[in-house]
This record gives structure tokens, sequence and C-alpha cells, in this order.
């Protein structure tokens, strides 16, 4: 027994090391054998079709399939040729192939996303496609004097793979111009970064006004006796249980021309009959509506950060002469930092991708990013815009996220 | 709180206006909840208290709203209320339709979530766990990932599922992209379908099965199952002897949040459900959007006490939870 280098061995003579890295890879697989059910299915679910969403955003293949012809005069022919009687052949060629397969309305659409009043152009022409003769150049021009502009030979060229970053410029209110530099759209045309900044403008302020909501009753639920704030919670956690839907209704009814607010108001003669304050369909809409409904999400986090604070921090910067505005300053809001984090990351996530309620009281100026990304999904129908939007939202919340565990920790989020 | 004996009188009138505003704060919490329920009885077609409703007269108020709720989308709303009248509501009235889809979408929904997410949180909640805190991230991703984004995936999935794949030709040498579809192949597709709807809810109410379940069993005394093993019980018995009644009300809350998830949700509905998938909060959104009536007011009244009811039972299983733990309640 005097050999201390010899290796220490299991009752059966393996050594100790092994058998113990062999356990634990047991245990291991154990673990991960329990989880990976659900991870399969949240990655069927859910991993997979986002992907599958954002791969949408960098490839449409609509004009490609309607217009090999031209898709291969534009692979031989580098940017910055001449458009020959070559490119316009085929470009007949392929008119005709839209006016018998009747793409030409998808492939116009695809065209039209990056040069607006093009689609026609398209339909127009594959019309009239068969009666196509040689020289094809002036016969298309006789149509129309458009098919002859640099830009839409350039939109086309951009078009013609299928894999594009058309989108994303779209989606920043970017484009192109003749020589293919990336320029900003005209003033008038610039809907998205603008939508972008208010929906964080507006996600910020409601963030603010939820702090300083949550801020007092999370202070009052954590300094009073348990059965007493316990009683008081019910009034945070039912919000939080009640639907949606229900709670945007409610707002409504309070809000409206003819609701609940304006009428105390006039009754107590605040407000004159004719001044009736408009609060629905407009951003104060939105921003009413959802504070009340992030409100818990803020409140939350704080009480669970507030309750283990111990008053005799508090009453000791007092017995030391601070004033209690110093105390609560000083000594006091440092310890609550935690929680406002939480509970500011957490309200401000849930915020940005907001959509129904929005879109049920918002009118035109309270809407943000995720409604316009709901708009060309179900109305214009632009789905790769669409894509590209909420690749670029899902971009801001996933960095957010990352920031919350960073931060906070996701073991640290709770539910009631 | 009780104010200190040391405090000046402007602390005093400031801590006296804390509560005022403490107050406010709760009653623009609670009061548009609350609000509903009354204004649900108004015998007229408006939104707001009318002056018989506000003098407590019996005439300003009426069960009209609630009795539309039944006749709504019936065929026969005026025949007597016999047997075939209620088999009349029963299958044709639409509040009655959508609630028995949401009531059958959330139940398969939650068994889904809660199944998947308990099994989950226990191999989360073990030490061993690789990976932990990533697979956590992209497990909890479905409540953070705005709705809206998820929804437009699972629109372009469930209606076409399948994956995009490299291609490579030699002659000419071409890379390209090809895309394998289950529609085009066998047909299948989940939109528009009860299977793709309680998928896609069962997604969305993991997280919360998850975040319940792992709360319940942090704490959880590793020494127990080891106790269970060393007596003779094998793992099967281990868990649903040992295991189970412990975190039991965790599961249970878990799947209480992930049934309210599917039943309050409208967005993915919206996406990828048809006509016949129509649920309770989709009804709410055409109501609200069209032709807003009092109507919904009195759907929104029994989805109040509803909440109320779920409320009081997680409040109930969270402190039985606490006790069994041995935590003491915050």
């Amino acid at each position: 027994m005097t050999d201390t280098t010899a290796l220490l061995t299991t009752a059966d003579g393996k050594p100790l090391k092994s058998a113990l890295a062999k356990s634990q890879g047991r245990a291991r697989r154990r673990a991960f054998l329990l989880v990976a059910p659900l991870f399969f299915f949240v990655l069927l679910t859910f991993i997979i079709p986002i992907g599958q969403m954002l791969f949408q955003s960098v490839y449409n293949p609509t004009f490609t399939q309607a217009a090999p012809n031209l898709v291969r005069w534009f692979d031989e022919n580098p940017a910055g040729s001449q458009i020959d009687e070559a490119a316009f052949a085929a470009l007949a060629a392929d008119l005709k192939q839209m006016k018998t397969d009747k793409t030409a309305g998808s492939a116009g659409t695809r065209i039209n996303y990056d040069m607006p009043g093009t689609r026609s152009l398209f339909t127009a022409a594959a019309r009239k496609a068969d009666k196509l003769e040689p020289p094809y150049r002036e016969a298309l021009l006789e149509i129309d004097k458009t098919w002859g502009d640099p830009m839409l030979w350039r939109v086309m060229r951009s078009a013609a793979s299928a894999l594009t970053a058309d989108f994303y410029l779209a989606a920043l209110d970017l484009t192109r111009d003749d020589t293919g530099a990336i320029i900003s759209v005209a003033q008038d045309r610039q809907v998205y970064v603008t939508l972008f900044a208010r929906t964080f403008l507006l996600s910020g302020l409601i963030t603010g006004l939820c702090l300083v909501l949550a801020f007092p009753i999370a202070h009052l639920l954590a300094t009073l006796p348990l059965a007493r704030s316990n009683l008081l919670m019910i009034l945070v956690l039912l919000p939080f249980w009640t639907s949606l839907l229900v709670r945007t209704t409610s707002w409504m009814v309070l809000l409206q021309g003819q609701g609940v607010v304006n009428n105390v108001l006039v009754s107590l003669g605040i407000l004159g009959e004719d001044g009736r304050i408009q609060m629905m369909y407009n951003q104060t809409g939105t921003i009413i509506a959802m504070t009340h409904i992030l409100l818990p999400f803020m409140v939350l986090p704080l009480y669970s950060v507030m309750r283990p604070i111990p008053p005799s921090y508090v009453r000791a910067a007092r017995s030391l002469g601070a004033s209690s505005w110093t105390a609560f300053r000083r000594v006091y809001l440092p310890q609550t930092l935690p929680g406002i984090g939480a509970g500011a990351l957490l309200v401000f996530i849930l915020a940005v991708g907001y959509y129904i309620t929005p879109a049920l009281v918002g009118g035109a100026d309270g809407q943000l990013i995720s409604n316009l990304i709901a708009f060309h999904m179900q109305k214009s129908l632009n789905w790769s815009l669409a894509a590209a939007l909420a690749g670029l939202l899902l971009a801001a919340v996933l960095a957010l996220y990352w920031l919350y565990d960073r931060v906070v920790g996701i073991d640290n989020l709770k539910l009631g | 709180m009780a104010l200190p004996i040391y405090a000046s009188p402007l602390e005093r009138v400031w801590h006296y206006t804390y509560l005022v505003i403490c107050g406010l704060i709760f009653l623009f919490l609670i009061a548009p909840i609350l609000i509903v329920i009354p204004l649900s009885f108004n015998a007229e077609p408006y939104f707001t208290f009318t002056e018989k409703m506000l003098a407590f007269d019996p005439e300003g108020y009426s069960m009209r709203w609630y009795d539309s709720l039944l006749t709504f989308g019936m065929q026969n709303p005026d025949a007597p209320r016999d047997a075939s009248w209620w088999r009349d509501v029963w299958h044709n009235t639409t509040w009655v339709q959508v609630t028995k889809n949401s009531v059958i979408i959330g139940v398969f929904a939650t068994i889904v979530a809660t199944v998947l997410g308990t099994l989950a949180a226990l191999g989360l909640s073990r030490p061993e766990m690789p990976y932990r805190r990533t697979i956590m991230a992209v497990l909890i991703s479905p409540m953070i990932v705005p709705i809206i984004i998820s929804a437009t995936g699972m629109f372009f999935f469930f209606s076409n599922p399948g994956f995009p794949y490299p291609t490579i030709s030699f002659s000419p040498f071409e890379i390209g992209i090809g895309h394998f579809s289950l529609r085009e192949e066998y047909g299948f597709k989940l939109a528009n379908s009860y299977p793709g709807i309680i998928l896609a809810h069962a997604v969305l109410g993991i997280p919360f099965v998850i975040i319940t379940v792992t709360a319940t069993l942090v704490g959880f005394d590793q020494s127990l199952t080891r106790a269970a093993a060393s007596l003779g019980a094998n793992p099967r018995t281990t868990f649903f002897r040992v295991i189970m009644p412990l975190i039991l009300p965790g599961v249970v809350s878990g799947a209480l949040f992930a049934f309210v998830t599917s039943f309050d949700e409208v967005v993915a509905v919206l996406f990828i459900a048809d006509y016949e998938q129509q649920t309770i909060p989709r009804q709410m959104w055409n109501g609200i959007r069209e032709q807003i009536s009092p109507q919904i007011l009195a759907v929104a009244t029994i989805l109040v006490i509803i909440s109320i009811a779920l409320l009081a039972t997680v409040e109930l299983l969270r402190r039985r939870s606490e006790r069994l733990r041995g935590v003491t309640p915050r």
C-alpha cells in the first residue's frame, strides 16, 4: 500500500477516472434524452419555420422561373453591357412563354416591387406577345417606351438572380440607382425606417410609463405584510390572466368618443360636449392600452427584487443623517436596479413585437412594425418583403434577448 | 408599510400622497377589466352607462346580449325553446362552435406542451445537462419572438412543409437551390387543419411549462430520488411516486398557463387556421373589427370570470407547492 502512484480503482478493478467519466457520460446522455423530444419538437414547429421564412427574404425565384431566356442573356452579358437585339429577343420569347403559362402577372409583380408601375407593363406586353415580330427592340418599344428604360433593365438584371438582397434594401428604405449603387429611396416613399423608429420610440415610451407606474406599487407590495400584499397582488395578476382581447376591448369601451372616460370628464365639467378627446384609433390608444397590458410584466420582476431588500438599510441611512430622498436615491434605488433592468428589458422586448393591440386600437399612426408585416403578408402579398421586415425585427429582438440572458439570466424569468 | 415615528409632517403628507397614487395605479390596472361586467348587462346597444343604469333602474339592465350569444348563428332562433331549439344551439350557434374549437385545440395543445415540457424541464434541471443555457434559451424563445414572426414562419412552413437544399450540377457547373416539399410529394400539409393549429399552440405554450416546472424543481432535493432508489424503487416508480407528487403543482400551473396561452391566441389562428378552426379570440377579433356590439362585452365578461377562476387555482397551487417543498411563502 506504499505505492501512491497506483491508479485508484473501483471494486471491480477499473480505473476510477474512466469509471467516473463513463457514469457522467451516461448521466449527460440521460439528461439530454429527456430534453431531446421537446428540442426536436421546437426545432420542427418553430425554428425551421422561421428559418424558412428568413430564406424567403433572400430568395425569390418568381422572375427567374418566368423568364429563363432573359436570365441566360444576363448570365452571358455582364452588367453594363449594351442592351442589344438579342436581349430583346430573349425578352420577347419569355413574354410569349409567360402568356402560355399565365405568369406575366407574378413576374411583373416581382419587378414592380423594385420599380413601381411596371406590373401592367408585363401583363400588357404578354397579351400582345404573339404578335411580336423582329426586330423585337422596335416592336417592344412600340408597345411601351418604358421597355427601353435602363432602370427597368437594371431591376430585371437584379431580379434575374433568385438569391437577392433587394428585399432587405427595400425594408431599409434603400434602393439601387442606374449604376447599381445603393441609395435612399425618395423622401416621400421612406416608410419602413420611420416605422422601425416609431416602434422603438413607442416601445421605449411604454417601457418608461410601465416603470413609472410599476415602481410605486411594487414597492408598496414589497413592504406590506405578506397577507395583505398577497391580496393586493391579485389586482396585478388578474390582468395578467385576463384575455388580451378582453383587455383591448375594455380599453376601446373606455376610451372611445362616447366612452366612459369621456363621459365622466364631460359630466364633471372638465370637458365640453364638443371637446371630447379622441383617445382611440391613434397613438394615444396604443400607448394607454399597451402600458396597461404590459404593466404586470414590470411589476412582477420589480417585486421579486424588492421583497428581500431589508428595510433596515434605509433606516440605517436615515439614522446616519440622510434625508428620505437621499436614502431612497443612494441606498434603496441601487438595490432595485436588477429588477428595473429585468422588467424594462422584458417589457421592451414584448412591446417591440406587439401586434394585436395596435391593430385594434392603433388607427393609422398607432401602427407598429408587426402590423406592417401582417399587411404585407395578408394584403399586398409581398411575402419576401414581409420576411425581410420580420428578419430585421427578429434580429433586434434576439439581440435584446441575448442582452436579457446576459444581464438577468433566463432562469430568473418568473411568472406570477 | 407603517410610517416611522420620526417622520416629519412633510413626509407624512408624502406618505399619504404615495398611498393615493398607488390606489390610482391599482385602479388603472383593475378598472378596465371590471368595467365590462356591468356594461354587458346594458339594455341599450351602447358601450357606456345609460341614465337608467346609473339610477339602478332595473329597466336599464337586461340579459339580451347573453341571449344573443346563444342565438347568434342559429338556424331558427325564434322557435320555442325546447329540446330541438337547444340542439340547434349546440350545432349552429357561432359562439358554441368557436368554444368547442377553443377547448379541443387548447386541451390537445396543453397535453403536448405539458408532457414534452415537463420531461425537458426534468432534464434541464439536472446538473449534468450539457449546453444547458443555450438549450434553455432556444426552448424559451417562442415566448420572446414576436408572435407575428412565429405565425408568418408557421404560415409558410405549415402550408408547404419541406426544406430547401443546395443542388450541384456538373455540366454546366452550377450551384443551385432545390426544394423538398412534403406537400408536392405526399400532399401533406398542416395549415388549415386541427393538428396544425394544435402544434402551433403547443409550441407557444411550452415556455410557460418549462418556466413553471423548472421553478418547482429549484431546491428539489435530489437525495429523495436516491433514497427511493436505495429502498428498491425502479426509476419509473421513483418518478411517479416521489418526483411527480412534488412537482405536480408546478406541472399543473404550467399546464394552465399553456391552456390560457392557447385559449387567448389569435394571430396564429389568423394565419394558419381555416374557417373550420375558428376559436373564441378569433371570433372576438371579427366582432371587434366588424360589427362591434355589446355582445362582445358579454363574451368578455364570461372570459373575465374564467380568468378569475384560473388565477384562484394557480394561487392555491403555488401555496400548496411552497408548503410541500417547505419553502416559506414569499
